[in-house]
């Protein structure tokens, strides 16, 4: 069957629709994507780390998912209960490591369930048997950093923290490159050359120098790093989108619309844009691993985020402190480099994809 | 006499085996020495994949021979390793290309390319072969060949550097020149002195020329023999006279009939001047200024277009005519305001040259404009249905979404497209399909006069007749005008009403179409004339 009728308002218009369905360029690019089987299985255990580390809560906290006792349920992972709830002593914050609570919780039909790894970002144990930093052992299956907190736990929320800001710097910094570039080259022109000049002389600033200096006049934070490294950023896309724009502004098509009648903004967004896409989506995999190379880099140098957070770069720097303790280099640096050769080979199959010579 | 070049069932395929993906189908020919063959076809034809194969110049991986032999002197090319065809390419069997643009390297001087050949096959030293190529170039008609021999590819003209590229050719005295559509990105005046060259050439070296062309004309004037392929298929093979007298092919017969003929039956001169005038235009000046030194300050200028005027009646096609450079696409541009420019604009009564930005974006569904090009017009990434609707969107807001794709639909129809096609991106039509889309996104506006800008140039002969009827069929259905941009004299005689030949930025003459072709008072339009319309051998 080949034909449908289709019924548009008052009038039907016989429609013969053919049995291929006409693939958009978007969907050809994706199934060459998929054809590349390193880039594909890359993509997909990224995603998979990337989820599992968004829920990193759950797996990894020194507060149990439920608790079961005296005949009610209890949340402590949403919901904080004192110690006296449990029978304990003290009106503060319950500790579910410590061994009192633990044996009440698990007396007389009481249950206990907790997270996978038993200690969050920030747990300290104070119940290793070993000074700090600690080999890995049963207790912490990666060992302890030189604080006494569990090196897993900080791997784990360490990496949610660099992809979560990696992306969030990538969308910044391609927003503003993306908007300054198109205005630059769909412009051109004095604008373009004025632009190009600012560009000039913003990019030939000392980034690090600056870095140093406002995160001693500011209290450091992630949202303050996304501020200025998005400050820095934008520049080399906004080179690109603008010779896009630059060759796309003479292209027939574009002349076309003009002749239409069609408005400056919407030729630069439904003509332009989409056409200049391509170098945008080739570069986001590998502005990806730049940020989070970036904020590795600061947080070894004890630029970045403040010491609480859990970062890779931090643990880095530890484990040039401690050369001896193996657990915390080798393990930082096997996360390290898997993200970023995971998120290189995303990237290369983006760009093979993207390429349209390849059918 | 034993053939020079003798191709047997020769198949071409690309890419994969398991892939019904093969070119050329079992095409054979011979060529004796010092004949000069054509290989004639359309776009698609198999004829330069056919050409490529003879030096074995297509890529390994992708590109293999199913069956077939390609004998040159008795030795099969095919079979012949990387070493032994190198020891051939450029000496017993040179090639020339249509791009003269790309076919040169930019980095090096013109001087540096041509000895080349010469140092690597003959092992001539640098001032020999230098003595030997400055003798080629002024052989070539290159004007003062001492100071061109060192100048960079783009300080020479389009001519010029399809000479360089001859004499680079003919510097080891080929016995088998291979010319692949060498005039094609031409000029019409330079075009026939090229050909003028080429025959010359051809007889004083006594060498063999196959030529690849889709220009039966040109064919006709030059070479002895004619093959004609189609899909891959060598369809007809023979004698200039006889495929001219009598073709035995259907197809060859179809491209013979392809010449566009004249489409204007009975609009007579004194007919059209009666309708009213559309548009009309006063001392239309376009200049593009010379910008020098740190400050860019203005060193002269260069007129592109020049004290044009010019009027268009209702109904009535405009012709412009001109060499590339003579300021016509420009003019064009600058009457639909799509370019600055200053002096007088009327449309329907109203000035063009002083609307404001806001009004003449409404004002511009009446004039719309088709490009040469299809595959750059049409945006990659839209839908038919998209780029058609986009300018009902903006002149017709108050359509519904069924109604315009109504509207859609019946466009497509007129321009012999199915209304299927609308969810269908540009790369899935061939190049006369994505034409008629072009068109029908201007004629769905139902404007009062289309700039047609090259419409015809890109296109295969057989397609460019369906879309010159389609054309004519919509000014008579519609009542539209037309300003017909072109360099192609046939294609005008076919459309215009009247014409007008430009020459660098200004008018050189006016007037009447069949008149003008006639009896031509304009020295540049008699030298335009003869150049483009050579029916038989001139000699």
């Amino acid at each position: 069957m080949n034909d449908s009728v289709s019924q548009h308002g008052t009038a039907a218009i016989r429609v013969p629709l053919s049995n291929v369905q006409p693939l958009s360029p978007a969907r050809r690019a994706w199934l060459r994507f998929k054809t590349n089987r390193r880039g594909y299985v890359s993509l997909w255990i990224f995603m998979v780390l990337f989820i599992l580390s968004l829920c990193a809560e759950i797996l990894s906290n020194d507060k149990p998912i439920l608790v079961y006792y005296q005949d009610s349920f209890y949340f402590p992972i949403i919901k904080s209960y004192p110690e006296t709830a449990f029978g304990g002593d003290f009106e503060t914050e319950a500790d579910y490591n410590d061994a009192y609570l633990k044996d009440r919780l698990t007396q007389a039909g009481n249950w206990v369930w907790y997270a996978p790894n038993r200690y969050s970002y920030d747990t300290i144990n104070f119940a290793t048997e070993h000074p700090n930093p600690a080999p890995p052992s049963a207790q912490n299956f990666l060992g302890t950093d030189d604080r006494g907190r569990d090196v897993l736990a900080r791997l784990i929320y360490g990496f949610r923290l660099s992809v979560l800001f990696a992306l969030a710097l990538t969308v910044v910094a391609t927003a503003i490159g993306i908007i300054a570039g198109a205005l630059q080259g769909y412009l051109g022109g004095r604008f373009d050359l004025f632009s190009q000049r600012v560009i000039e002389v913003w990019g030939s600033m000392p980034e690090l120098y600056l870095l140093i200096i406002f995160s001693s006049i500011f209290q450091p934070s992630v949202l303050l790093l996304i501020v200025l490294l998005a400050l820095f950023g934008w520049m080399g896309l906004a080179d690109y989108v603008r010779a896009e724009f630059l060759r796309g502004r003479n292209m027939d098509y574009v002349k076309a619309a003009r002749a239409l009648g069609v408005s400056n903004r919407a030729i630069m967004l439904r003509h332009l844009l989409p056409n200049s896409m391509v170098s945008v989506i080739t570069f986001l995999p590998f502005r990806i691993s730049g940020s989070i190379l970036a904020l590795t880099s600061l947080d070894f140098l004890g630029l970045g985020v403040p010491p609480t957070t859990p970062s890779l770069g931090e643990l880095l720097a530890q484990g040039k402190d401690n050369i001896d303790a193996w657990w915390l280099s080798m393990t930082t640096f096997g996360v390290l480099v898997s993200t970023l050769v995971l998120l290189i080979f995303i990237g290369e199959a983006v760009r093979e994809a993207l390429d349209a010579r390849r059918g | 006499m034993r053939a020079l070049l003798s191709i047997e069932n020769l198949s071409i395929r690309f890419g994969d085996a398991d892939k019904n993906n093969e070119v050329v189908h079992g095409i054979s020919f011979q060529m004796g020495a010092g004949e000069k063959l054509a290989l004639v076809g359309e776009s698609g034809s198999g004829k330069s994949v056919t050409a490529l194969s003879i030096l074995n110049l297509h890529d390994r991986h992708h590109v293999s021979y199913p069956s077939g032999a390609i004998y040159f002197q008795g030795r099969d090319l095919l079979k012949c390793d990387q070493r032994t065809l190198r020891g051939i390419r450029g000496k017993d069997i040179a090639m020339i290309f249509q791009e003269p643009m790309t076919a040169l390297n930019p980095v090096y001087t013109i001087g540096q390319q041509l000895i080349e050949p010469l140092m690597v096959h003959e092992g001539m030293g640098k001032t020999m072969a230098r003595q030997r190529m400055l003798e080629l170039l002024d052989r070539t008609g290159i004007p003062e060949p001492h100071k061109r021999f060192d100048a960079y590819p783009h300080m020479l003209s389009g001519g010029q550097r399809q000479r360089v590229m001859i004499a680079m050719a003919l510097a080891c005295s080929p016995k088998l020149l291979i010319a692949d559509e060498p005039t094609t990105a031409l000029d019409v005046t330079i075009q026939l002195q090229i050909l003028n060259l080429l025959e010359d050439l051809q007889r004083d070296f006594s060498m063999a020329v196959l030529m690849i062309t889709h220009d039966l004309n040109m064919v006709r004037r030059f070479a002895d023999r004619i093959c004609v392929m189609q899909h891959g298929h060598l369809v007809e093979q023979a004698t200039v006279n006889d495929l001219f007298a009598a073709p035995q092919h259907p197809y060859t017969r179809f491209l013979l009939d392809s010449e566009p003929t004249r489409l204007l039956a009975d609009e007579t001169a004194a007919r059209m001047a009666t309708r009213p005038v559309l548009m009309q235009a006063h001392k239309l000046k376009c200049v593009f200024p010379i910008k020098a030194g740190f400050f860019r300050h203005t060193i002269g200028e260069v007129k592109a277009v020049d004290n044009v005027d010019l009027t268009v009646r209702q109904g009535e096609t405009l012709g412009i005519v001109g060499e590339s450079g003579s300021g016509k696409s420009t003019l064009g541009m600058c009457l639909l305001r799509l370019q600055e420019c200053t002096g007088e604009i009327v449309f329907d009564g109203q000035r063009l040259d002083t609307v404001g930005s806001r009004q003449l974006r409404l004002l511009r569904r009446n004039f719309q404009v088709v490009f040469q090009d299809p595959y750059s017009s049409l945006s990659p990434r839209m839908t038919v249905e998209q780029i058609i609707g986009e300018g009902l969107q903006i002149h017709f807001p108050a359509l519904t979404k069924a109604q315009r794709r109504e509207r859609i639909v019946k466009v497509l129809g007129e321009v012999d497209l199915s209304g299927d096609m609308l969810s269908r991106y540009p790369h899935e039509f061939s190049g006369g399909q994505r034409q008629r889309i072009a068109i029908a996104r201007v004629v769905v506006l139902e404007p009062k006069l289309i700039l047609l800008d090259e419409p015809t140039s890109a296109l295969d002969v057989s397609v460019q007749k369906q879309v010159l009827e389609l054309l004519r069929g919509f000014q008579v259905s519609h009542g539209l005008s037309y300003l017909f941009i072109t360099h192609d004299l046939k294609v005008i005689r076919a459309m215009a009403h009247r014409v007008l030949v430009m020459r660098g930025g200004s008018v050189v003459e006016a007037g009447d179409t069949e008149q003008l072709f006639t009896a031509p008072c304009h020295e540049y339009t008699q030298t335009l004339l003869h150049a483009s319309l050579f029916n038989g051998k001139i000699k």
